[in-house]
């Protein structure tokens, strides 16, 4: 209130003081107008300069950065396709070797079987009766012209014959057709192995269809790769985004299962590394140790990966020489063995200790100790030793989404920085367009402030030049608008 | 190339040194006196059941005494047991055991003193846990804090209680207190006064041992 009243030329009178004061302020104001217009068009225009330039180099970066991005994903994509592609050949490589190699034993054992059906089907031909031998006979007797019993005797006898000749045909024929069933039954097993046969080759010529579909898949996506196809980048680009949601969630399940792993060790490491020991204000040794076990079980597990050629982080293992990395794998399996088995003494140990630390309890709350039943009390440790050993091995395995976390992790990352950098871009130019916009708003605020010397300053141009200039005035306007 | 080899080193030797000067930091020490005179004998019971407390709460590493108050008790004889606890939790949980049986065997063959030395046993009890260093210090006085003095026994002068907690525990009213409040309050006021005098960090009185029992270890 004081340094208000400071400012007023005349106290009781404010309102004349304020207009003193209004009318001063005006003036300078009016005074300094080229120079704050300046200092308002200078300083814009340096604003709206520096944020296109920043804009520009934002853009310019944010391509780089794509075209290196694109680069590193179509290698990743290749590199990957490759060996997916190689994998593929490599399958219909051992199709076409352990199953077309037996194509000649299986051609030979087919021909054979179709020799001994032919055969077979030859032996089973319908053999004709043989031509009644007593048709000639009684065309002999009946072209005999004396009657009597003579004939009648002869034809009886010829007729007993016939009778005996005709059962001893019908015989022989009804056994030859049984033995010819029985070729035909003894045929069915050699079409029945013809069958299989058959439909095993169908199934393997199907399998090698399906392989050749896949590589054809593959070598199509490889070719758009190497053209540098905007729709395979795309794809790549949203399958990396895919892979890295797919890998963290089984990162953060990989994480819970450290977690309990490490629930379960770290109470025995105290007994070992001491309790009491801080490595600093509020880091326990023994937490640290437990920590340690952790991640040394999953650097071998990563290990044991590698040198399995099922991941490839360490271009160094994949380059090894075969038994170099065969040693590598076992001495990693080894080791890893050794850890599962000392976590899953310290499961035990925690057991020990928690119980121990129970019965303590109970005795210093003299309460008597509950009836133990023997299996249902031992179920929690068998389990605790269990997931100890069995905690280590399936840690191992995390190294397969932490390799894609990584490979996708780099792609997403750097499309995220790409898409912020060109958003950053858009919005530095945008304002820019403002600032350069805003110079001319400021400077026209700045004249309402000054408007009545202004208004002064046209009727005196006017009084001294005549109305030409008031007339030139919106003609001059106009082209500076223009300008 | 030397020199950088050089400052790694220095460095994973200072966090080396400072991590094993951080240890002890973290240990609680606990000095208990029980108050054996008159009346006050009987509370033994209740005395024994918080020794009890602190052997569950206490972790490897941690130090407890129990000592006793006598006519004059700025003495190691009254110190009815002591341990620091091994850093292995096993030998820690044998180690309570055994204390606790000490305990127990005390309570059992107690004797009333005629005299309250307090304040030799607070002196008594910040020795014993200078001398263990343990980063928290306690004094946990199970007692009225009604202290009587024998002739020839001399403790008005200043002690140093530096960074300690003291607890009063189980802080019984006498039957004076009952006719005049104010001698209680007034008790306790010149107790805090003067533990504060002395140094001492925080003064806590715990009169509800079923319920309050945390605040003896726990650091406001």
């Amino acid at each position: 209130m004081t340094n208000w009243n400071s400012w007023l030329f005349w106290p009781d009178h404010v309102a004349l003081s304020v207009l003193v004061l209004a009318l001063m302020a005006m003036v300078f104001l009016y005074a300094a107008r080229k120079p704050m217009h300046g200092i308002i068009h200078s300083t814009c225009t340096l604003m709206s300069h520096s944020m296109r330039f920043v804009s520009r180099w934002l853009f310019l970066a944010a391509d780089n950065m794509r075209l290196r991005n694109q680069s590193v994903l179509l290698a990743h994509g290749q590199e990957s396709e490759a060996v997916i592609i190689e994998r593929e050949f490599e399958r219909v490589g051992n199709i076409l070797r352990k199953d077309m190699q037996e194509f000649p034993a299986l051609q030979r054992k087919m021909l054979e079987e179709a020799t001994r059906m032919e055969d077979e089907y030859r032996k089973c031909g319908v053999v004709p009766p043989p031509p009644p031998e007593w048709v000639t006979a009684l065309e002999s007797v009946a072209q005999i012209k004396s009657g009597g019993d003579i004939p009648r005797k002869l034809l009886e006898d010829i007729g007993r014959s016939i009778q005996k000749i005709h059962d001893k045909t019908i015989a022989e024929f009804r056994r030859s057709y049984e033995e010819r069933h029985k070729i035909l039954n003894a045929m069915q097993p050699s079409w029945r192995t013809v069958e299989k046969l058959m439909g095993e080759m169908d199934k393997k010529m199907v399998t090698l269809q399906t392989n050749a579909k896949q590589i054809d898949v593959h070598i199509g996506k490889f070719e758009g790769i190497r053209a540098k196809d905007t729709k395979t980048e795309h794809a790549l680009t949203m399958s990396s985004f895919v892979h890295l949601a797919i890998s963290s969630l089984v990162m953060v399940i990989a994480l819970g299962g450290a977690f309990i792993n490490y629930k379960l060790i770290a109470l025995p490491m105290s007994e070992m590394v001491g309790a009491s020991d801080y490595l600093m204000s509020n880091l326990k040794t023994s937490d640290v140790a437990a920590l340690v076990i952790i991640l040394m079980e999953a650097s071998m597990g990563l290990f044991l990966l590698e040198s399995l050629r099922i991941t490839q982080l360490f271009p160094r293992i994949a380059s090894m020489d075969d038994r170099m990395r065969r040693r590598l794998m076992i001495a990693s399996l080894v080791f890893l063995t050794i850890l599962a088995v000392i976590e899953s003494s310290l499961a035990l140990m925690r057991d020990m200790l928690v119980a121990d630390k129970a019965s303590l309890m109970r005795d210093l709350a003299s309460i008597a100790p509950a009836p133990s039943d023997g299996v249902l009390t031992s179920i929690p440790m068998i389990g605790q030793m269990v997931m100890g050993f069995v905690l280590p091995f399936a840690l191992a395995f995390v190294a397969i989404p932490f390799e894609s976390l990584v490979h996708s992790m780099r792609t997403v990352v750097g499309v995220c920085l790409v898409q912020g950098m060109r958003g950053l871009g858009v919005t530095l130019r945008f304002l820019g367009l403002l600032f350069k916009r805003l110079a001319k708003v400021f400077e026209m605020a700045y004249d309402v402030t000054i408007v009545v010397p202004l208004m002064v300053e046209r009727w005196v141009l006017t009084m001294r030049t005549g109305p030409s200039v008031e007339m030139e005035e919106p003609a001059l306007s106009k082209q500076r608008r223009a300008a | 190339m030397k020199k950088s080899l050089a400052i790694l080193a220095l460095s994973l030797g200072m966090v080396s040194l400072g991590a094993c000067g951080d240890n002890r930091m973290h240990s609680h020490g606990v000095y208990m006196l029980v108050d054996t005179s008159g009346t006050y004998a009987r509370e033994m019971g209740k005395a024994a059941k918080i020794v009890n407390y602190l052997l569950a709460t206490l972790n490897p590493g941690d130090s407890l005494a129990v000592a006793k108050v006598e006519s004059r008790s700025f003495t190691e004889k009254d110190i009815v047991a002591k341990v620091t606890f091994d850093k292995r939790p096993s030998q820690a949980t044998s180690q309570k055991r055994v204390f606790k049986d000490k305990i127990q065997t005390f309570a059992k063959e107690i004797k009333g003193s005629a005299y309250t030395d307090i304040t030799g046993g607070l002196i008594q009890g910040a020795e014993y846990l200078n001398e263990t260093k343990s980063g928290i210090k306690t004094i946990v006085i199970f007692s009225d804090m009604q202290e009587e003095l024998g002739k020839g026994t001399i403790r008005d002068f200043p002690i140093s209680l530096d960074g300690f907690r003291v607890v009063a525990l189980n802080v019984t009213k006498l039957g004076t207190d009952n006719a005049d409040p104010r001698l209680y309050l007034d008790r306790l006021a010149r107790w805090e006064a003067r533990v504060r005098k002395a140094g001492a960090s925080e003064w806590v009185v715990v009169n509800d041992l079923e319920h309050n029992l945390e605040s003896i270890l726990t650091t406001r």
